[in-house]
Order: C-alpha cells, then sequence, then structure tokens
C-alpha cells in the first residue's frame, strides 16, 4: 500500500483524518498514484492537479524520502520506499503569505 | 415569524449571521471552510435553503459547495447523502470543472483576450467570482468566472457549461483590471428569463436576449477618459457593478471605476448621475427593495486610495434615482476609518422597512434595518469581506 500525507485542507474536503493508504496498480509513479488518489476521493479531483492537462498545480509541492519530486515527470517512478508503503509522498501546500 | 439570513464570504471562510424578523439579536455560524477564500455564498430565491457557495484557493483549485437545508450541511454537489454515512462516508462529487468552450459549433469563439502587456493569450480559468441562482429553478444557477465568462449548471452545481457566445463580443479587446479579468455580476431579467446582463472588469456590460447564445455590449455613454486610450470605446471600461430593481428591468444603475451611472433602456445607453456626492469612485451599488429610485452607494476616495474619504464610512442614498444623494452616517464610524467596501458585498433584503447590509476590508459587517437611516455592526472581526447577501426565510 502506498501511504499519502494530504494538506490539511484537503483532509477537511476529503473528509479523512491522517494519512491515506492506497492500492496503486502497476508502476508507483507520481501520476499513478494521483489516479487512486482521485478514483477513491472524487472530491480531489481538480485540487493537486489540473482537471484535463493533468499539471500540478503551481502551489503543490510533492516530496518524499527527504526529496523533492514536485518536477519529476509524472509517469517517472517513485522510490522503493514509497511504492512499499515504508515511506510517504507528502502533498504539501507551497508556503506562502497572507 | 420570518428570519433573515445573512450569508458573507470573506477572505478567510464563510459565515452564515441569522436573526428573526425584527434584526435586533444576530448569531454568527462560521466559519465555514476556515482558511479558504469564500469568494460569494447565496441563496436560491425559489428555495431559501438551497445555498450555494465558491470555495476558493491559489493552491487548491476551484470547489463549489451547496446546502439542501439552509446551511447546516454543505457538501461538493454530485454528493447523496448516502455518500456520507458509515465510517467510509465521503463526499463524492467532484471538485468543479470550469471548462471553457472551444468547440466550432457555437460559432467560433474567441480564444484569446489582451493581457496587461498588449499580447493576447488564451483564456485560463482562475477562480468563481459570484454565483447567480434562478429566480424560479433551484437547481439552475449561473457562475461569473475569471478569466472572465458565464457558466450554467442545471443540475444544482454538479456540472457547467460555458455560454462561450459572450466572448464573442469584441472578447479579443477585453484585458484584466488590477482585481483580474472577472466577470463579476450577473443579472437576471426576471420577467423575461432569456434576457441577462452580465458586468466584467474590465470590459464593461453585455446583454443577451436569448438566454445567453448571443450577446451584444451595452456601454455606451460610459466614459473612461483616464483608463482609456479611446474614452468612449465600444469595451474595455472597468464596471465594478450594475444593479437593477426586479420589477423595472430596463432601469439599471452602475458603479462605474470612476462615475455613478443610470441607463433606463436596458443598458442601451448610460447617463452620469453622480451629482452631489464627494467622489464618484465605488465598488458596490444596490437598489432598495421596495422602493426603486432609491440607491445606495459606498464613495471611497480614489482609484489609488481604497479608503473612504476623511476617514468617514458614509454609506450615500439617492432617492431620486440619482444626482441628488444624502451622506448616512449613523452608526458608522467618522473618523479614522480606513476600511473598503468590495463590489459584491453590499445587499438588501425584502423586510419592511427594507434591511441593508455591506461588509468591509476590515471584516465588518454592518446592518440597518430602517433603510439606512442608521447602522449598526452585526460583526465586527471577520477576515476581510468579500461579499453579503441576504434572505428573508419563512
Amino acid at each position: 500500500m502506498v501511504r499519502v500525507i494530504l494538506p490539511q485542507h484537503l483532509r477537511t474536503l476529503a473528509k479523512v483524518e491522517g494519512e491515506v493508504s492506497l492500492e496503486v496498480v502497476g508502476p508507483v509513479t507520481q501520476g499513478a498514484v494521483l489516479d487512486a488518489l482521485e478514483a477513491r476521493y472524487p472530491v480531489l479531483r481538480g485540487t493537486i492537479r489540473d482537471h484535463t492537462s493533468k499539471r500540478r498545480r503551481p502551489f503543490i509541492r510533492f516530496f518524499a524520502c527527504e526529496e523533492d519530486f514536485s518536477h519529476e515527470p509524472a509517469d517517472a517512478v517513485l522510490p522503493d520506499a514509497v511504492a512499499t508503503g515504508k515511506e510517504a509522498l507528502l502533498i504539501v501546500g507551497a508556503m506562502a503569505g497572507g | 415569524m420570518s428570519r433573515v439570513r445573512v450569508l458573507v464570504g470573506t477572505k478567510k471562510g464563510g459565515f452564515i449571521l441569522s436573526s428573526d424578523g425584527t434584526r435586533k439579536q444576530w448569531e454568527v455560524q462560521g466559519p465555514l471552510w476556515g482558511g479558504w477564500e469564500i469568494y460569494h455564498l447565496t441563496g436560491s430565491p425559489a428555495d431559501p435553503d438551497r445555498l450555494y457557495a465558491s470555495q476558493t484557493s491559489s493552491w487548491f483549485g476551484q470547489v463549489i459547495q451547496r446546502s439542501d437545508d439552509g446551511g447546516r450541511t454543505w457538501n461538493p454537489p454530485g454528493t447523496k447523502p448516502e455518500d456520507l454515512v458509515g465510517p467510509d462516508g465521503m463526499p463524492k462529487g467532484e471538485s468543479n470543472m470550469f471548462l471553457y468552450d472551444q468547440s466550432a459549433e457555437t460559432g467560433k469563439p474567441l480564444t484569446t483576450h489582451q493581457h496587461y502587456d498588449g499580447t493576447q493569450r488564451p483564456w485560463e480559468f482562475k477562480r468563481v467570482w459570484h454565483l447567480e441562482p434562478s429566480p424560479t429553478e433551484p437547481d439552475t444557477v449561473f457562475a461569473g468566472v475569471e478569466d472572465a465568462a458565464l457558466f450554467k449548471s442545471t443540475d444544482g452545481g454538479r456540472t457547467w457549461k460555458e455560454l462561450a457566445g459572450l466572448r464573442s463580443a469584441k472578447g479579443q479587446l477585453w484585458q484584466p483590471g488590477a482585481g483580474g479579468l472577472c466577470l463579476h455580476t450577473v443579472l437576471l431579467d426576471q420577467r423575461q428569463p432569456n434576457r441577462m446582463f452580465v458586468a466584467i472588469s474590465a470590459a464593461g456590460t453585455f446583454r443577451t436576449e436569448d438566454g445567453g447564445q448571443t450577446w451584444r455590449p451595452t456601454n455606451k455613454g460610459l466614459l473612461s477618459q483616464y483608463e482609456l486610450p479611446d474614452p468612449d470605446a465600444e469595451v474595455g471600461h472597468c464596471v465594478h457593478r450594475i444593479t437593477m430593481h426586479p420589477s423595472r428591468p430596463n432601469v439599471l444603475f452602475m458603479q462605474k471605476h470612476w462615475d455613478v451611472m443610470r441607463s433606463d433602456d436596458g443598458g442601451d445607453s448610460w447617463h452620469e448621475i453622480s451629482g452631489n456626492l464627494p467622489t464618484d469612485f465605488g465598488f458596490p451599488i444596490t437598489v432598495h427593495a421596495h422602493e426603486p429610485e432609491t440607491v445606495y452607494v459606498v464613495p471611497i476616495k480614489s482609484d489609488s486610495e481604497h479608503y473612504p474619504p476623511d476617514g468617514k464610512l458614509r454609506v450615500y442614498r439617492s432617492r431620486t434615482g440619482g444626482h441628488e444623494w444624502e451622506a448616512l452616517t449613523k452608526g458608522l464610524p467618522q473618523e479614522h476609518c480606513y476600511v473598503n467596501v468590495l463590489r459584491d458585498a453590499m445587499a438588501v433584503d425584502p423586510c419592511d422597512p427594507c434591511g441593508i447590509y455591506f461588509g468591509t476590508t476590515g471584516g465588518q459587517v454592518y446592518a440597518s434595518a430602517d433603510g439606512g437611516d442608521s447602522w449598526r455592526a452585526i460583526a465586527s472581526n471577520l477576515p476581510g469581506v468579500l461579499s453579503v447577501e441576504a434572505q428573508l426565510v419563512p
């Protein structure tokens, strides 16, 4: 199972507490994890990546294993530690003021 | 006794203020969706318990929320009550999708608008500024969005379709104001359902007679001598707000960037009614619920100083449809006040006497239960107010 940690606003929107565990079929890529996440929580469609282009929203970041995967292609395979659930994929709202 | 609900959208959440018909004691519910910008929170005239909210964030995009029980519970449209039951219960509605129509079948809609630097840019959805529910169908609602376009839903906000003909009304010349290229006002003619007006910053006002298929600019008489190279251009004017009394859909009032204007022919022509206002810059404008010639504005010092003149928060009322204005100050701060009142942040209720409400960028919501003669704060420390609506609930 892949573990995903959502930012607070998206946990509230999807009405989930704590982290999310997802079954991901096939290679564990960023895109595959987001597909699984959106299939389970339809309300998150459009909040992390664009509805149609599937591009990451500008103020969203993807972190795992103390690395930033935000600029990696959606079909790049994530580290084994994420695929096996040892480490979580963090979906993070970028820092900003106001 | 009937109740009054005041629906307040702020920069950090939504709030619902409720009172009985006397409008003396107010209960405050909220924040709803704390931390999100609630650009607009409004109710269906056909069903006061059907509420819609535009929940938006630069981080997480656009969500439409809907309540079917007067604001006690909310969910993205498309969620059924059974979806929420049990430990795995969760909202099943999608965060809403606003896709611009670029098909050829609607008559070659334009796909670019003018940008700040003079280049043409493709339309790109940013947020919903305003939701306008149908006066007769609770499931029908219009959305005015940024980049400027009009969308319609007939399934209670679950899916949206653009009325793309609007962008054919010289859309290539529209350009963003400082607040963005936003369609912020939608007026529905209750006597002729196919007739609508919209206002866009900075493009102007537009009218349709065929339910939104075709539109034409209705800006004749507007002058923007410091904002446009051609002061009386057909489009490009920074219209801040338009309003009408439902009984007289041909009489429109406008607060423009500068100038308060009036049309007596459904927008075909406009003339200035600023009269003795201390300044004719401002954002909101609204009409008394029972007196079609009584109009309210909140003058703001200038386009470079977005606060009231002399530090005095004054609503101005004209009982003559413009030209002659009186300052309404009783109960409003008359020194050291430097808040603004945004375009969607003023509303009236249909009680008798008519109630007037407005919210400020300083987080106060002021109410008058006597047509504006006297005011008091019914909420004082909210986040900056983006929108205010008032409902009478049987």
